[in-house]
């Protein structure tokens, strides 16, 4: 990699031993994606700062570099532990709180925006076509290069913040012109969202970097956040081109069977004990939208919604959260279903969702079976 | 393709695995053990191994699970990829682990239990013991 004098200043250590861990980890970044060059980037996305994922060593990690590190760049970040609102209703230890509150303390002090939102894509203008970004968030990296016009690496907590004390981001393939050469064929006929989160994580299986799926019809919002939630959590791959693709590429068919494969992956149980909707987070446009659907209706069990703390104010002042709660939902901001301490297997056997990345999750990290079902199956199955 | 993300020089046995990893959620931060059932890997800690694995996958969070593995002592002492990605590649040049990838003909000769000597100043990094 080629690096300007100011850069190599900067990783011999003669701009501190912060810099030069920041250029340190954007060098190894470039290497491992073929980089010529460290580029300039106008906002990033960090991940690593729920507690529960980060543990002890993130946390002390970055108590130690809010010292002095300050962000040069608009930098927004993902969701934490839990909702500091609402908590006492979960009975998570103090070590876990107060840790948790040092790392939003120590990203604050370094200048980070306290967004706590996986879908910055909703929440934030989208910068003009063609910006450089820094998304560490999977879901939201693969969403800005697909749907946004944005370029961005898939990058690591630790790339995108390299990028957020630097500026810079090494010049790698998804920021260039990329061809992929899969393709997978979308053949599920009226698909829902859980279809398309199926077909994300079946397409981030089998794609390198990027994937053309071709036979999708037009996406609502949801189903297409679904799909990027699905694809960042099964794989590599970090963009999708609609389309066949060059006609060499190598043709894929997600079809019923392939559907029914995932499914029998992630669906490990029956009847959950609570149902989460979220994760991505759900925007203003799907909760309003799950607002529609509860009138004169409610919830047989508890249903957790998530959603970004910006979408919760705008929900009280609609009054979408009066409707929501009498509905049986609790609504969750500054964190998501993704690794959520909320959740324990000594409390819940199943858990319900419509998220295949939360499902995955559930699975693999809190211990729960899983029950996955599309947004109006739970809807008709567990309401009243 | 042979490449040297972080810079070391040790020497062990590996532990290969033919499925990808996703450090974020399958591999315990306190014992550095494989949880996924479906993993090859299952149940086996990566502690003080030369880890040969395809490549990382899933969530970039899991350059923490990298460091914090290192932190906890239970982490492999170095590891070779056939692909490097962006979460294993980060996490191990900020826990300091030597991270090299290889050709396709050289991951698929090097197998489980042999204990080799990994020395990424040298233009051929691995020898045989």
């Amino acid at each position: 990699m080629e690096l300007t004098k100011q850069e190599e200043s900067a990783l011999k250590g003669e701009q501190g031993e912060t810099m030069q861990m920041a250029y340190r980890i954007l060098v190894a970044t470039g290497e491992a994606t073929d980089a010529d060059k460290l580029i300039p980037i106008k906002w990033t996305h960090l991940s690593g700062v729920n507690y529960n994922t980060i543990g002890d060593a993130g946390e002390e990690f970055l108590s130690s570099i809010s010292k002095d590190a300050r962000v040069k760049v608009k930098t927004t970040l993902n969701p934490m532990g839990f909702d500091i609102d609402n908590v006492s209703n979960y009975g998570l230890d103090e070590n876990f709180i107060s840790k948790q509150l040092s790392i939003k303390n120590s990203y604050e002090t370094m200048g980070v925006i306290p967004s706590f939102s996986c879908i910055p894509y909703e929440i934030y203008e989208i910068p003009k076509e063609g910006t450089q970004v820094a998304f560490a968030e999977s879901n939201a990296a693969i969403h800005a290069n697909s749907y946004d016009g944005l370029k961005t690496n898939k990058e690591s907590a630790f790339s995108a913040l390299a990028s957020a004390l630097t500026g810079k981001s090494p010049y790698s393939s998804l920021r260039k012109e990329d061809t992929p050469n899969i393709t997978i064929n979308m053949k599920i006929k009226n698909p829902d969202e859980l279809s398309y989160g199926m077909l994300g994580f079946f397409a981030g299986k089998v794609g390198d970097s990027s994937v053309n799926i071709s036979g999708l019809s037009d996406m609502d919002n949801r189903q297409c956040k679904a799909m990027c939630g699905g694809m960042g959590t099964s794989g590599t791959c970090a963009k999708f081109i609609f389309g066949d693709g060059d006609s060499n590429n190598e043709k894929i068919d997600f079809d019923e069977k392939a559907l029914q494969n995932v499914h029998d992956e992630l669906n490990t149980a029956e009847n959950g004990d609570i149902i989460t909707l979220g994760s991505p987070q759900l925007g203003l446009e799907e909760i309003t939208e799950l607002t529609e659907k509860l009138k004169g209706r409610s919830f047989k069990k508890k249903c957790m919604v998530f959603t970004p703390r910006t979408v919760k104010t705008q929900m009280q002042k609609l009054g979408y959260t009066n409707e929501l709660e009498r509905a049986g939902c609790e609504i969750l901001s500054d964190c998501c279903t993704c690794l959520t301490p909320l959740i324990n297997k000594d409390d819940v056997d199943v858990v319900t969702t419509n998220s295949i990345k939360g499902a995955f999750y559930l699975k693999n990290s809190n211990g729960v079976g899983v029950n996955l079902k599309s947004l109006s199956q739970i809807i008709e199955d567990e309401t009243k | 393709m042979n490449k040297v993300l972080v810079a070391g020089k040790v020497s062990g046995t590996i532990l290969k695995s033919k499925d990808s990893i996703n450090f974020l959620g399958t591999v315990d931060k306190k014992t550095g053990v494989i949880s996924d059932k479906n993993h090859d890997l299952y149940d086996k800690s990566l502690k003080n191994f030369i880890l040969v694995f395809p490549s990382g996958v899933g969530s970039s969070v899991g350059a923490y699970t990298i460091y914090s593995i290192k932190s906890n002592n239970v982490a492999p002492i170095a590891m070779i990829c056939q692909k490097a990605d962006l979460t294993v590649a980060t996490g191990c040049a900020l826990a300091n682990i030597p991270l090299i990838t290889i050709s396709n003909e050289e991951f698929f000769s090097l197998e489980d239990g042999m204990k080799i000597s990994l020395d990424t100043e040298n233009s051929n990094p691995i020898h045989h013991q």
